[in-house]
């Protein structure tokens, strides 16, 4: 029963993509990530990852959908036709996904509880983390105190990211308080 | 081996292949931002799924339960979640400048202007 709900949400994950790639309206497009999004953090709560679920419904539904409206709402949000058809980019896909598939036969099945992702590193985790931290969520146990400086090491990404788009997205006042876009001909810079 | 026990790496293969079809067929700028969300996302399955027990119990230590999911690609997901955010709103804040200088996010069309400056005046750069 569980992996039928799992696999049917799956399957509802794939359908969501499918209609994204072939939509050429990007309204559209941001929406269906969403829903993409949503239904990623359906699955993660059915595979029993709830804390995932719940930062991909925060963040992944939540602040890229953000995000990605903001966008549009600078630019126009209609996709143009294609120049060419995409023969080469769907042979490329393809055989990356012939080449994935040839692997998956060699990884062990659903939910093999002899499968070595189960029986190494998690099982000292589990009977552990209780007596060594004091926290009963072993997700947190390991992300704020087994795992710190990697946490750290993610703060400076996300802080490198935010310097970024400051330095990008910060006015320019040059030129008798003229922006970029109003530049007369589009493309060229003001010397 | 049998269709059940492999579809959810299957399912993932999928997402993964279509993220990257997109980020690769697709002109406009947003949208492969999109497509390059979907391939990180897949990612996010492909370690989260073999995690999976079946009749296990989220890694929340309580007494009664026996069987719990594995924790540790829960914490390695977390951190690359926050991470995608981070890409996304670095490539956006792109976007948004490619289209304040040329007015325009479709791909072809960016080409074809730089292009169109090369051969007017190549020497005035």
């Amino acid at each position: 029963m569980e992996t039928l709900i799992i696999n049917v949400l799956l399957a509802m994950m794939a359908l969501a993509v499918v209609i994204l790639a072939r939509s050429r309206n990007l309204f559209a497009v941001v929406v269906l990530g969403g829903v993409y999004s949503f239904l990623m953090a359906t699955v993660l709560v059915a595979l029993d990852a709830v804390d995932v679920a719940m930062t991909e419904a925060a963040v992944g539904a939540g602040i890229s959908t953000v995000l990605l409206l903001g966008a549009l709402h600078l630019c126009k949000s209609e996709e143009a036709k294609p120049i060419h058809r995409p023969w080469l980019p769907l042979a490329v896909a393809c055989g990356t996904a012939a080449v994935l598939a040839y692997g998956t036969l060699g990884l062990p099945a659903f939910s093999d509880p002899q499968a070595p992702i189960h029986t190494h590193v998690a099982p000292r985790y589990l009977a552990e983390a209780l007596a060594a931290t004091g926290v009963p969520n072993v997700v947190t146990a390991v992300l704020a105190s087994y795992r710190g400086f990697d946490t750290l090491g993610e703060t400076t990404v996300v802080f490198t990211a935010g310097a970024g788009v400051i330095a990008l997205l910060r006015r320019r006042k040059k030129n008798g308080e003229r922006r970029p876009a109003e530049t007369d001909f589009p493309g060229e810079r003001q010397p | 081996m049998n269709l059940a026990s492999h579809f959810s790496y299957w399912i993932t293969l999928f997402l993964m292949v279509a993220g990257l079809f997109i980020v690769i067929a697709r002109g406009n700028l947003i949208k492969k931002l999109v497509g390059l969300g979907i391939f990180q996302t897949s990612v996010y399955l492909l370690y989260i799924a073999p995690g999976k027990l079946i009749g296990g119990t989220a890694p929340i230590l309580a007494e009664g339960f026996k069987v719990y999911s594995n924790p540790l690609p829960h914490v390695l997901i977390l951190t690359a979640i926050v991470v995608g955010v981070a890409t996304l709103a670095l490539g956006l804040a792109l976007v948004v400048r490619i289209r304040e200088a040329y007015d325009t996010i479709e791909e072809d069309e960016i080409l074809l202007q730089d292009h169109a400056r090369e051969t007017e005046a190549p020497f005035e750069r």
